[in-house]
């Protein structure tokens, strides 16, 4: 992890459409939060999920304002948008 | 990436489905520093300690909650017993600056405050007993003090006027919260060995060689532990179930650690422990009994329950002391009847009894939890009930309590109700063989032996 990054984890679950990840990356980019890297793949036949770590060093927003700015464009969706402090998944998965 | 997409989405699906949640961030405040022969002085200084130590915690506990989408279930405080604080022997003196406290949480917005406690387990000073002569009234007139009184320890055996005492307290203390069922009863625990650093209401309180302030948490997360062993399916042997439990325990445990240090850093106070406690609500899925059915009880109760609890609290122990370096409280599965689904189904069937659940206590923490009795059962029954409990806890180096509740006009199979995360029990049947004699004889039973453990 970079020295200066302030890393998060965002999850997007739900039911597969067109254009999540576009939604997603355009709305991370309008607040100045820098993608790192994307997970995505349909779970079953018809399960969206995208795991996404993304850089907001750059961004002042809190992370319930983050969480509100991702949902604002997929909240016509069937999707659940969970933004986390990467630091959980360092604690709970790395000795 | 550096986490992969299955390790991502279990954690969301441990939160989600498992409801892995941190279930207490308690503060931990001393008040050694309040002690005024003064009531009115006294309860201003408590007042004015908690509220500046506590301000914060709330408002901290949810930024942390929403930096790292892990829920913090409540905020509470624990404080010095107060028998350590309030310097006379006058119950008044106690209610004055046990008012203060409980309003010094809701003004914080802590649902619970522990410390109105008294430690006998040798004997009782007068100070001791003006607490004790104020919890009825103290306990029915507040809303979220909480009250503990230590009874026993390994090295001062069994304080049976003590238990004697208790047995007629509680029972006063049901029938002045009689229009609720007896509540009052439930925010009591009477203790053999306590630990100084539990972060678990009702019986937390902050010890005398603790520091200044600390944060202490409490995880849970017995829906994560369930789901763990259900994915191993029923042709895995007890073994691989541990394993299981083990590397479950340790996720957990180190987002407790995490939440933990994080909430001190924020608070600028220590990080005092984690406790690795399992504990359950009255929610669907967040039950221990649950835990013991996945293993392949058809009900806690049944034969077998004891072996598989004590595998279920070591394996967690033991994937949990791997997380954290500051592992510390009670530190075992509690198994409260009226705030586990599963327990509460099991008692209201006649699967586990008294008997059976004392049985279990000796090989978990924490003890009789949350049992609601006949409202005619004697103090004398309480107390030789309490006692037994005791010595479990004395014998076996363990802490152990007793939270019970004689429901005013109930009686077995009759319904209590308490509401929010004390839920509700029917009323459990007590033996009806007489124990009067032997506790009305009174006196000390001697600290058990320490050496010949054969």
């Amino acid at each position: 992890m970079g020295k200066n990054r302030k890393s998060i984890v965002v999850t997007v679950i739900g039911r597969d459409e067109v254009g999540i990840v576009a939604k997603i990356a355009t709305a991370l980019a309008d607040n100045n939060i820098n993608i790192i890297d994307i997970n995505q793949k349909i779970l079953g036949d018809e399960i969206f999920a995208m795991t996404l770590l993304a850089d907001r060093a750059n961004s002042s927003l809190s992370l319930p304002e983050i969480t509100a700015r991702l949902k604002e464009p997929v909240k016509h969706m069937s999707l659940n948008v969970t933004v986390q402090d990467a630091e959980v998944f360092q604690y709970m998965h790395r000795v | 990436m550096k986490f992969s997409n299955e390790e991502i989405l279990e954690t969301i699906g441990m939160i989600a489905e498992g409801k892995l949640d941190i279930r207490t961030v308690t503060l931990g405040i001393s008040l050694l520093d309040c002690s005024d022969p003064d009531p009115k002085a006294c309860a201003r200084k408590v007042r004015e300690k908690i509220l500046a130590r506590g301000e914060k915690l709330s408002d901290k506990a949810d930024f942390v909650a929403n930096e790292y989408g892990l829920p913090i279930v409540n905020k509470r405080i624990s404080l010095t017993p107060l028998s350590l604080v309030v310097p006379v022997a006058d119950p008044a003196a106690f209610l004055e600056v046990a008012r203060a406290v409980d309003q010094a949480g809701e003004e914080i917005g802590v649902n619970f405050v522990g410390g109105y406690t008294a430690m006998i387990q040798k004997g009782e000073t007068a100070i001791d007993q003006a607490l004790i002569a104020a919890m009825p009234e103290m306990l029915a007139s507040t809303q979220r003090f909480c009250a503990s009184v230590v009874l026993a320890t390994t090295r001062a055996g069994i304080n049976m006027d003590g238990c004697f005492t208790m047995g007629r307290i509680i029972r006063d203390i049901a029938a002045r919260t009689a229009d609720q069922d007896g509540i009052g009863c439930a925010k009591l625990v009477l203790f053999a060995n306590p630990v100084e650093d539990n972060p678990f209401m009702a019986g937390a309180f902050y010890g005398a060689g603790e520091s200044e302030s600390a944060i202490l948490v409490g995880v849970s997360g017995p829906g994560v532990i369930r789901r763990a062993i259900e994915n191993l399916g029923p042709a895995a042997d007890l073994g691989q179930v541990a394993e299981a439990i083990k590397k479950s325990a340790f996720k957990i445990t180190r987002a407790g650690e995490l939440v933990g240090k994080e909430m001190a850093r924020q608070l600028g106070v220590s990080f005092g422990n984690l406790d690795l406690s399992l504990a359950p609500t009255p929610a669907e899925g967040d039950s221990v009994g649950q835990v013991l059915e996945t293993m392949g009880l058809a009900m806690p109760g049944a034969p077998g329950s004891t072996a598989a609890l004590m595998m279920l609290n070591d394996a967690v122990k033991k994937g949990g002391l791997f997380a954290s370096s500051s592992v510390g409280g009670l530190s075992g599965a509690f198994i409260p009847v009226s705030e586990d689904a599963s327990m509460i189904e099991a008692a209201k069937v006649g699967a586990i009894t008294i008997e059976k659940l004392e049985a279990m206590t000796s090989v978990c923490s924490v003890g009789l939890d949350m049992i609601a009795v006949p409202g005619a059962t004697s103090a004398e029954t309480l107390a030789a009930i309490i006692a037994d409990e005791m010595a479990i806890g004395c014998a076996n180096h363990k802490t152990t309590a007793v939270r019970i509740i004689p429901a005013p006009g109930k009686d077995i199979g009759d319904f209590v109700h308490f509401g929010g995360l004390l839920g509700e029990a029917p009323v459990m049947a007590v033996s009806r063989i007489s124990a009067d004699n032997f506790v009305r004889r009174g006196g000390r039973i001697p600290a058990p032996l320490q050496s010949l453990k054969n």
